[in-house]
């Protein structure tokens, strides 16, 4: 076996989950005898673990919104998914996904960010629905 | 987190299962690409040959497939599996090999050794004493991907232990074929209940490290 590119493309959480949910189901329908043991296994396992983050609650509409409001803040491909796959609604889990953030946001811009994230981005299962809040929780902790 | 990979290998079917599809599993790690998780699809399928001496088919492939690869300064979410003095153990469920190194914890870690659990002495403002935030096994935490490290696995011979097993997450005595060594030093990592804004509050950072 050989491999031609090792990273092809990226993936979001959410792609890989509504895959995988694809193929849980193909191999559910298999009789016992046909499915594969370690598929079902780490198909089992990724889905669980997918299942606890927001891309549970995602689709493909909500991101190719959210993507679109946020191209006028440059981020990398890299940025955008961390963004995706994480949903962070506060300035510091922000700051953490964009890299020189300082430098290349203003304050206001990291708000307007969290912002968008929460008005495009539907919430993780079993967080609150109400994540309005977009204060740090204390100053002491951003990176200075 | 999740990338695809492009493979190419000969499929043998053998000739009881001529007429299903080809459809493979390959829970391993390969090396330098990541954990496999799931088939994708086909690029291509060529020309299907029989060779002599065997009756099966063989046909060569290429095909992507869904890895597990998280990249360098990714930002993940894990639980805590085990703690020990040199470092703290995370997993995702689906696989178990990421380490937080203790010089990777954030500033001041101690390491408790009565209870075997390391946490963060948080300085308080107003000069009371520190707040120790816990980081007890089964806590959600963030993390950020340092490095990543991939070992060749080799068959061992009769006199080591037994031949060892290609899956990542097994053979805790020997380097497993994918590690992934992490970082929760920077604002915002660790757990998340350390980072959680309650609107009511004025301290919400000690009252969600502290409960349980």
């Amino acid at each position: 076996m050989e491999v031609i590119k090792a990273r092809a493309t990226l993936l979001t959480n959410q792609e890989v989950l509504s895959l995988l949910k694809e193929v849980g189901d193909a191999e559910k329908r298999k009789s016992k005898a046909n499915r594969l043991q370690k598929l079902s296994t780490i198909v089992y396992e990724t889905t669980r673990y997918l299942e606890q983050t927001p891309a549970a609650t995602q689709d493909a509409d909500c991101i190719k919104s959210f993507l679109e409001a946020v191209k006028k803040y440059n981020l990398t491909r890299a940025e955008s998914l961390m963004m995706v796959n994480l949903r962070p609604t506060t300035p510091v889990e922000v700051q953490l996904i964009v890299e020189e953030c300082e430098e290349r946001l203003t304050e206001d811009q990291v708000d307007e960010l969290a912002q968008l994230v929460i008005k495009h981005l539907p919430p993780a299962p079993g967080t609150d629905t109400q994540q309005t809040s977009i204060t740090a929780p204390s100053s002491s902790l951003k990176p200075e | 987190m999740f990338v695809l990979a492009q493979m190419t290998d000969t499929v043998r079917v053998a000739p009881h299962e001529f007429g299903s599809d080809f459809q493979t599993a390959l829970e391993k790690v390969v090396l330098n690409v990541g954990l496999c998780i799931c088939f994708y699809d086909f690029i291509e399928i060529a020309d299907s040959y029989l060779l002599p001496g065997d009756g099966a088919s063989h046909t060569n492939v290429v095909f992507r497939f869904v890895v597990f690869r998280p990249f360098v300064d990714e930002i993940l979410t894990g639980k805590i599996q085990a703690c020990t003095r040199q470092s703290i153990t995370l997993s995702v469920g689906f696989f178990d090999n990421i380490i937080v190194p203790a010089d990777k914890l954030p500033t001041v870690s101690r390491f408790d050794d009565k209870e075997q659990v390391w946490y963060w002495e948080y300085a308080s403002d107003d000069g009371e004493a520190p707040a120790k935030l816990y980081m007890d096994p089964g806590k959600e935490v963030r993390f950020r991907v340092v490095e990543e490290q991939f070992c060749e696995t080799q068959p061992t011979t009769a006199d080591q232990t037994p031949i060892e097993q290609q899956q990542s997450g097994e053979g805790a005595d020997r380097k497993s074929p994918y590690t992934i060594i992490v970082s929760m030093s920077e604002s915002g990592l660790g757990d998340l209940q350390w980072w959680v804004t309650a609107p009511a509050e004025d301290e919400p950072m000690d009252a969600g490290g502290e409960e349980d």
